[in-house]
This record gives C-alpha cells, structure tokens and sequence, in this order.
C-alpha cells in the first residue's frame, strides 16, 4: 500500500475541507484541554467513568456528532439531486456519502442516541444505583465509540464504504469495491456490535433483576418495558450481524466464497443474513422510541397510559414479528408467490399491535390536560407523521405493489417517515424532557419550539416529495439524473425542506449553549411535575442515584405518592455499595481500535499483536481484585443537605 | 458484600447471581450466533463447485475421537463442580485440569483433522461449501480454544485464594461455557458430520 | 397548522393521482396489464390508508383541540383510566379485518403477475434474455438469433417473457409502465412476464444499486407493431454484424456503450445460468431446461434460517 493510496489525496476540494476541518478539530481539543488543564479531570471523570449517567452522556455527547456528520451527508446528497445534472459530487463521492448517511444514522446515531437515554434512565426509572455490570457498560460504550471513530476515519483513510448500508454481494465483494472502504465497514461495525451485545445482555440482567421493591412486571414504567423488550431483540438479533460482518470480512480478505459468483458461493445469502439483523434492528431503534412517547404523553396529558397492558402485549407482538419478516427487503429476488405471500401477511400483521398503540396514545390525550411543552410537541407531532409512516408501510408491504415501489424514492421516503418522527423525535423530546434530569435546569422552551417547527415543517417538506417521485419512478441512489424526467422541481422542494431540517438542528444545539449560559437552575428535581420514579431523586442525580431505595406499590407510584404527601421510603439510610472507576475500558477499546484499524489494511501481524493485547486485557481484568467501595451514611447525609434536603 | 450461607457458594451473594443470569443471556447470544453458522452450513452444504463433498473429505475416527474427548471433558467439568460444592479444592482442580486436558486433546485433533483437509487439497478458498465448514468449524474450536485460556486462568485463581464466593462464581460459570461447547459441539457431529456421511 | 397541510396534501396527493392529470406519474400510468394490475392494487391500497389516516387524524384533531390544559380550568384534574376491553377489541378487529383483506388482495395480484399477462394466457411468449453487465443491459432474442444492448424492441400484444440473471452485481430491471421490478443475479435466473397494450417508448431502467455507473443504467422498452418488429428483426439479421465470444468479453468490460444491435446472440457461448447446481458449470444439454434452481434455493435457505 503505498502512501497516496492510505489518506485520499484525490485533490477534491471538498474533501480536502473535511479533512482540514477534521485535524483542526482534533488539534483545537488537545490544545483547549492542555490549555485548561483538563486532561486529569477528564481521565478521572469521563474516561474512567463506570457511572451509567456519565456513559449515557457521552453516548447521547457522540450520537449528536454523528447525528451533525450524517446531517451533513444528507445535505450534500439533497444538494447534489436539487437540480439535474448537477456537479456537486461525483458518483464516487455520492455513493460514499449515501452509504455512510445509512450507517452512521442508524448505528453510530439512532442506536447511541437510544442507548444513551436508555443508559440515564433505566436504572433511575426501576430505582437501582446502576446497571447490573457497570464495568462492562462502560466496555460497552468505548466500543462504541471505538467503531464509530474507525468507520468516521475511512472518510480521510484509505476511503468510505460505497456499496450502500446494506452492502449487498456481489457488489460489497473485492472485485467490486476493490477499496478498503467495506472492510472498514465490516470490521467497525463488528466493534460497535460486540458493544451494543453487550448493553443488550447488561440491561436485560439490570431490569430483571434490579428494580426496586414492588416493581412487579405490571408496574414498570412504559419506557422500561420498551427498553427491556427492545435489549432482548438486540441479545438475539446481534449475533446474526457478527456473523454476517465476520463472513464478509472472510470474503473479502481471506477469500472464502460464502458471497461469491463462483465455487459455490450464494450472493443472496447475504442479503438474508443482513436483514435477519436489519428489520429487528429497526424496532430496536424504534421500540424505545414507543416508550419515550408514552412516557411524555401520559406526563403532559396528565393521565395515566391508557390500554397499559395491552400496550405491553402489542410491543412484544411486535418484536416476536420483527424475527418473521425480513424477505419483504426484497420480494424482487423472484422467490415465487407462495415466500413472498407469507412475507407479506407477517409484514401487514406488525401494522395491527401498531395501530393498538396508536390508538391507546390518543385515548390517553381522551379527557386530559394537554400542556404543550418540547417534548410534549415532538410527541404529538410524531402521531400523525408516524401514521403515515405506518400506512406507507403496509403499501409496501405488500409484495405486489412493492415491485413498483421497490428501490425507489417512494421506499425512501416511507422509512424517514417511520424513523425521523419514531426515532429521531423520540430522542429528541426524550433530550428536552430528561434533560434537566442530568443537568438539573430546563433547556429553552422558546428556542425549543422554535426549533421543533423548524423541524417538523422541514421534515415533510423535505420527504414528502419523495412519494411523488417514487411513484413517478425515480429510484434512490442515483447520484443524478436528467432534465427530460422531470424530477427536478419536487427533488429542489426536498433540497430546501432538508437545508431547514439543518437550520431546526442549529437551532436545537444553539438552545442547549443558550441553556446552559442563561437558564435558570431548577431547585425541585421535578420540572415537569412528571410521574415516574426517576423524577423521585435530586435533579442532577448523586452518584448513587437514590440515597433510600424506593418501596413500590403501584404503577406511578411516585406520582401517586406526591399527590398523597407519602415518602416513597422511610428506611434509615445505609452505606452504599459502588464500583471503582477503571481505565481499562478505554484501553482496551483503544486496542481494538488499533487492532480493526490494521485488519482493514491487512497488516496482519500488527493486528494480532493488538489482538493479543486484548486479551492481555482480559485477563487482567480477571485477575484483578476490585471490590468497589461503599459511600458512607454521614456522606449521603451530607450529600443530601447540599442538594437541598431529603427527597421522597 | 452480604454473603447468603444457605445458597451455594456460586450464588452466595448478589453480585454472582447478576453475573450467572447475565452468562445465561449470553449464552442466549452464543446459540444465536451458532444457529446462524448453522443456518448458512446448511445453506451451503450441497454448493461445493468443482471442490469436494462433505463424503468425500468427512473421515471417521479423528471425528470420534474429537467427540469422545469433548464429551468427557464435560463430564468431568460436572465432577469438579461438584468437588467444588463439596468443598474440595483439591479434587475441583484435579477435574478442571482434566478437563482441560481432554480440551487440548481436542483441539489438537481437531488441528490435525484440518491439515488433513487442507492436504487434500479441501482450503477454506476452494468452495463455499467448504467455507461455511470451516468457519463454523472454526468458531467451535476458537471457542474451545477461549475456554483453555479461560479455564487456566480460574485455575490458577482457585489455586492462590481458595474457593471463595468470586472464585466459585467464575468456576462455575466457566462449566457452563463448557457445558455449551459441548452442546455446539453435539450438534456439529450429528449434523454436519453425520448427516454429510449419510447423504448419498 | 402543520396537521391541516400535511392532511391537504395527502389529500391533494390523491386527488392528482385519482384525476389522473396530464403529467400522470409513471407508475400510475401502466401501458400493459400487469402495469396495470400493480397500478390498480396501489390506488386500492392509498384509499384504505387514506381512510385510517383519516380516522386517526379526526380522533387526533378533537382530542387536542378539547383537552388542551388552557381550556380545561386550573382544577381540572384527568381522571385516572385503565383501558377499555370494548374499544381495544374495535381497534384490534378492525385493523385485522384491513390486514386480511389486505393480505387476499397481495396473494391475488402477486399470482396474477407473475404469470402471464391477462388477457394473453393463450399465446405462447416471446423470450427474450436481459443480462446486465456494469453498466449495461444485454437483450438476447433466442427465437430470432439477435441481440442488442441497452435498447430492446418487442411486439405489442404479445406477451414477453424476460429471463434476467447478471454478470456482476446484483441489478433489477424495471419497466415501470409494463410491469413491476425483479432483481438479475449470476447465479440464476429470474422472470418477469408482460405485455405492452400500445405502441410506445418506454423507460426501462436497473433500480439496484450497482456501482459508479448506476445513474446512466437506463434503457430503452420500445413496443412496436407486430409489423414493424418483424420488420426490426429481419432488417438486424441481414445488417447486423455477428457478436463473437471475443467482442461480448470486450463489450462486457466496458463501462458504458452506447446501442449495440448483433444478428447472433451471447447465449451460444455464454449461456444464461438456468439450472446450474453446485455452482458448477453445466455441460448437459438436458440440464439446461430445467427450472432455474431459485425456488429450490430459496426454501433450502428458509428452513435453515427458521431452524433458528
């Protein structure tokens, strides 16, 4: 490999910026925490973190960067399809960009962004002092971090995937994509896996095991349940991408013909494996979402969640669903009537625990006490938006017709439907509404609506037209296309609905500096006069998160114990076990980093060297002797008096 | 640390009883993880191109010895468990290096078995067939070959600080891997080789 | 505000599409019967959905406009509600009597066009072979002994049965206004059966992703009288040059040509991959007439997957 293959000198302009931008960002890091001797404070309390709110906020902290590289990916691909025959990037270029757009959206944005929500939350919501296996949950999260930083580093490195998200084979094969763009993608991919595996087998143990007292199944809140159901997904779905990814990396670098043309090999294979993991994946990143808008609605309408328990049945009717309906990804393979029918009835049924939902949300909204706040309004606007995603869906659904809207703008804009609106907004409202939870004062409301009608108006200006153009037979991926079709004008509207979604953006992360300079703290610990037991503790949380742990009678209970003037307990307090701080995480996803980084290249004794290292890694950690430490009654008592008395 | 007396060692206090049921789901994953080499051996099983079939290279021997081994070695892994109940360090150790053993023979017939392979000129290139064998194969043994690192691991553990709450929760534990193994391992054998024999 | 636009212009949507306006989009405007079956089924399908959506967007619009908290007085306190068995067997019934209606519909058109065309069950087909090669579409006329690339002519009222498969990337060919997509792949072969109700020039294009030279991989659908393509057919078999095995190899590794029109097909020396097994290559005649091996491989695939 020679020096101009490694960094992508192509003397694109554009290119060049990014890789510009790229270094002085890094630079302008090292030197700001030098500068203000913040390497210390930095090591000892974020590098070294095993406390589930930290990892949750460096989570939710990389998700907003990725969601910035992936917004960006979107705006050049908007612009570039504004106009026909337009210059701004060449095929090349395109392809890269589309494919990284998917990826980083999905796994290095979406996923994280949940996780980290997931991470705040969850064990406040059940009234634990952390996750089950808090060391592992910060191995966790630097592998995260790990394959999100080697996927982001292709860009400048050696070159991006450029054979979609989902990478088919043959394309996705060496003879195609000759680069090492779709190792990096197989080998990053792989690392973030291991650590999303992980949370998912960390969080599953934290909420069976861990709830506080009382909390019996039918009393945990709507977002646990969601997360619960959604980590047992990722427990069963994940390993089918490990081996999908390990497969291709075989493939393309060992030259196994699992993928191949000849000897044998079976590109379709691939597809399948993919999509095992890839629909179960898509209610992993929307389940949650299901149950951060319950959360909020039933706060904000002031009720309880109408229909709870069949708002549980209709979730893990969903997820058993997820498991049965991944050939409709591709109904054109030609697998005959008979396949595709079945892949259709499965797809259309998951439209049924669905529209349950949809309904039970609006018959909570029945006879309540609508207040419009942020979250509340990303909630509300997420039902009617999420409804056409949904119907959209069952358009699609069905095999027949989807061989005319297979590939198309009309697929396209159906799944920005589902997840911008499911997804993104969920996360959205879950950061304005969590977010003096951490922090302990409210983001902005007024620069919050503002942003959130920036980006709902935005978002249908910018995929609505798709459907048209769907139906009028523009397929997605085209870096170009000509004047004679006339897609240019709808293709502009969506160019200027997306430069609006960036303007919402800015102004969503303007709010959060604006907030953080002039909001006013918030003394309660419970802004929103919201229900369920994470608003129970001081807002920001002490470390071990509820000096007393919670007696749970009832669903809301803590809702229901304001409203009767109850404590929630009266246990005299006791010392509290916590775990130890490790760096051994961060190294040792600094290994893995180092190790993945070198097996997209091929350098395959540096790579098992690190390897090596990771185990080494292991073992230590087996080795080692760390029984934590406990926080000690008179500390608590203290730490209570500083945050301004005792808490229910 | 509350220590609960009337519970076995392994399950003596909270934290050990998060982990087994933690190492329970993962296991969930390990058999997600091997159903879907298996679903793609299966997939690929009849595609070996110009390459040969699962009759032409699957011998016998190698492959019962392989299985006699791996079979004892999980029962001998129950025995040191069992030892380790009863409080017998000595004997609990005995039966893990046993294990361990019976693990590296194994993995070293296994290891032979593929140089056979490959001596016949059936590589991990040469067909798809071939390719989901080997990996899935492969995965098997890699696990396997964990598991002595693991194992020794423990056992020098037990060794230095005794049977404690910690050391008879990674013991145990660490059976259950094995246990599993084994289980793949059954799978493969009737499966794969079995069935690869019998087809005609 | 945003929920009125969004319903107007689902509505506005419709509405364009049901009036079938002069710029009618291109897949609602079929020009053959399966076009047309597809584009029925999906005028079907956005009336129910504009019918839920309308559903929800009434229960959706009353619930804000009456319980917002401005309105309901400062005492007013939501009662608490568990559910009710009644409603959620409604909302529960009523979707699964969509979904099978639903679902009878997809299994009907779905048989319906992957046969042949209505209307046509008596004609035997015309074949033709369409293979894709980055970046290009190769037709193969097996009946007639010709061939051309990214340009193919058919008769009107005839059915035509496209056989695809591909020398690379996976491709899907897809003649909006003559009938739904379906992928070409090398290892075997796929169909799609149509017909061309008129006279006309339409889009054809490959919809999969494959590469740098995606954008451009469009081709030309012309359907033609029965007169003129007979015509068509026997002016290339006394003009045309023959396509050696040397020149498709060439033709294979170019990025992009232009229309090529040969009085031979590639078929003779590089056959389409109907009926291989085991990947490897097929040398009996017999062999080759057997059904592609697809079906069989796809079910193989499905167990294993649900043994899972």
């Amino acid at each position: 490999m020679k020096w101009d293959e490694f960094f992508v000198f192509t003397g694109d302009p554009m290119l060049f910026a990014a890789m510009i931008s790229i270094i002085v960002g890094a630079i302008s890091i090292v030197v700001g925490l030098t500068y203000f001797k913040k390497w210390a404070y930095l090591w000892r309390e974020w590098l070294t973190t095993v406390d589930h709110k930290k990892i949750g906020v460096m989570y939710i902290l990389v998700a907003l960067i990725m969601l910035f590289r992936g917004g960006v990916d979107a705006l050049l691909m908007r612009g570039q399809t504004a106009m026909p025959e337009n210059g701004l990037l060449n095929a090349q270029h395109y392809n890269e960009i589309f494919t990284t757009h998917g990826v980083i959206m999905i796994l290095f944005m979406a996923m994280p962004f949940i996780i980290g929500l997931m991470n705040v939350i969850i064990p406040l919501q059940i009234g634990a002092r952390d996750v089950a296996f808090p060391r592992l949950n910060s191995v966790s999260f630097w592998l995260f971090a790990a394959g999100a930083g080697l996927f982001n580093i292709s860009f400048i490195i050696g070159g991006s995937p450029d054979a979609g998200w989902s990478a088919y084979f043959p394309l996705a094969s060496l003879e195609f994509s000759p680069t090492v763009g779709n190792n990096y993608y197989a080998l990053s991919l792989q690392i973030a896996g291991l650590g999303t595996l992980m949370t998912g087998i960390n969080f599953v143990v934290t909420i069976l095991k861990m709830r506080a007292p009382g909390m019996t199944w039918m009393k945990m809140p709507m977002f646990t349940w969601s997360v619960l159901i959604t980590n047992v997904i990722i427990v069963f779905a994940f390993p089918v991408l490990t081996v999908a990814l390990a497969l291709m990396t075989m493939d393309r670098q060992f030259g196994t013909k699992f993928f191949a043309m000849q000897d044998g090999g079976m590109d379709m294979l691939w597809a399948n494996l993919f999509w095992v993991w890839g629909h179960p994946e898509v209610y992993i990143v929307i389940l949650p979402a299901f149950g951060i808008f319950s959360e909020i609605i039933s706060t904000f309408a002031r009720k309880n969640l109408y229909g709870y328990k069949s708002m549980v049945v209709s979730m893990v009717a969903i997820s058993l669903l997820s498991f049965v309906v991944w050939a409709h990804h591709f109904y054109t393979m030609g697998h005959g009537v008979m396949v595709n029918s079945i892949f259709s009835i499965s797809t259309m049924a998951i439209a049924v625990p669905t529209g349950v939902k949809i309904f039970n949300w609006l018959l909570t909204l029945h006879k309540g006490k609508i207040s419009f706040t942020t979250p509340m309004l990303y909630s509300l606007a997420f039902i009617p938006i999420f409804t056409i995603g949904g119907v959209t869906g069952v358009m699609l659904a069905m095999a027949s017709a989807d061989y005319q809207y297979h590939n198309t703008m009309f697929l396209v804009a159906h799944f920005h439907y589902v997840l911008i609106p499911g997804t993104v907004f969920a996360v959205i409202a879950g950061f304005h509404f969590w977010f003096p939870k951490v922090f302990g004062f409210r983001l902005n409301e007024k620069l919050g609506k503002l942003g959130f009608w920036f980006i709902t108006i935005s978002f249908n200006v910018a995929f609505f037209p798709l459907f048209i153009l769907g139906l009028n037979g523009m397929t997605r991926r085209m870096y170009t296309y000509s004047e004679s079709t006339g897609y240019g004008p709808l293709n502009m509207l969506s160019f200027i609905g997306a430069v609006g979604l960036g303007i919402g953006f800015i102004i969503l992360v303007y709010n959060i500096y604006w907030s953080i300079r002039y909001s006013p703290r918030d003394e309660d610990g419970d802004p929103w006069d919201a229900r369920s037991l994470e608003w129970a503790t001081h807002s920001p949380v002490p470390v071990y998160n509820f000096a007393r742990v919670p007696k749970i009678n009832e669903l809301d209970a803590f809702w229901f114990a304001k409203k009767n003037n109850r404590m929630l307990s009266d246990d005299p307090y006791e010392p509290i076990h916590m775990p130890s701080n490790s760096g051994m995480p961060f190294l040792m996803s600094g290994a893995f980093f180092a190790a993945g980084f070198c097996a997209v290249f091929s350098w395959w004794i540096p790579a098992i060297i690190f390897t090596i290292a990771i185990f080494v890694f292991m073992a230590l950690r087996s080795f080692e002797q760390d029984h934590g430490y406990y926080i000690s009654v008179e500390e608590i008592e203290r730490t209570e008096r500083e945050l301004g008395g005792d808490k229910k | 640390m509350k220590i609960d007396e009337s519970l076995p060692l392994e399950y003596s206090t909270e934290e050990n009883r998060l982990k087994i049921l933690g190492f329970w789901i993962f296991l969930g994953a390990e058999i997600a993880l091997f159903s879907t080499l298996f679903a793609v051996y299966f997939t690929l099983e009849n595609r070996f191109g110009t390459g040969p079939s699962a009759q032409e290279i699957f011998h016998m021997p190698p492959v019962m010895i392989e299985t006699i081994l791996l079979l004892t070695s999980s029962f001998t892994i129950g025995l040191g468990i069992h030892a380790m109940r009863l409080g017998l360090k000595k004997a609990m150790m005995t039966f893990f290096v046993i294990t361990l053993m019976l693990g590296l023979g194994f993995l070293g017939v296994e290891i032979y078995e593929f140089v056979t392979y490959v001596n016949e000129g059936a590589t991990i290139q040469t067909s798809a067939f071939l390719s989901a064998l080997m990996t899935l194969l492969g995965t098997h043994g890699l696990h396997v070959t964990f598991g002595l690192f693991w194992g020794t691991a423990i056992l020098l553990q037990v060794r230095k600080r005794g049977l404690t709450p910690e050391t008879a929760n990674k013991s145990f534990i660490f059976s259950l891997y094995w246990h599993f193994l084994d289980v793949v391992w059954i799978f493969i054998f009737s499966f794969v080789y079995l069935k690869g024999l019998m087809v005609l | 505000m945003k929920k009125k636009w969004l319903l107007l212009s689902a509505i506005f949507t419709i509405a364009t599409v049901l009036a079938g306006c002069e710029n009618r989009l291109m897949i609602l405007d079929p020009k053959g019967p399966q076009a047309k079956t597809l584009s029925d089924t999906i005028i079907l399908s956005i009336i129910v959905m504009a019918g839920i959506l309308f559903v929800v967007y009434v229960l959706y619009a009353f619930m804000l406009v009456k319980y917002r908290a401005s309105k309901m007085g400062d005492d007013y306190e939501p009662p608490h509600e568990h559910g009710s068995k009644t409603l959620e067997i409604i909302w529960t019934v009523i979707p699964i009597i969509i979904v099978v209606f639903l679902s009878v519909v997809t299994v009907q058109t779905t048989s319906e066009v992957e046969s042949k065309p209505l209307g046509y069950e008596d004609q035997e087909p015309l074949v033709i072979y369409a293979s894709s090669s980055n970046w290009k579409w190769h037709f193969s006329y097996p009946e007639e002994g010709i061939e051309t690339v990214n340009y193919v002519n058919m008769p009107v009222d005839r059915p035509v049965e496209f056989r695809l498969y591909s020398y690379g990337p996976i491709t899907s060919f897809w003649i909006p206004q003559l009938a739904g997509q379906k992928y070409a792949m090398s290892a075997h072969v796929t169909k799609i059966n149509m017909a061309a109700d008129v006279p006309g020039s339409f889009m054809g294009r490959n919809s999969n992703f494959n590469g740098q030279g995606y954008a451009q991989m469009e081709f030309e659908a012309q359907a033609m009288t029965p007169a003129d393509y007979e015509e068509w057919v026997n002016d290339v078999k006394t003009t045309a040059p023959e396509l050696s095995e040397a020149e498709f190899d060439e033709l294979l590794e170019t990025d992009f040509v232009g229309r090529q029109t040969y009085s031979s097909t590639h078929l003779e020396f590089s056959p389409a991959p109907e009926g291989q097994h085991h990947g490897a290559p097929v040398s009996d005649e017999e062999e080759m007439k057997t059904a592609p091996s697809s079906e069989t491989d796809h079910f193989n695939h499905k167990d294993a997957e649900e043994a899972e």
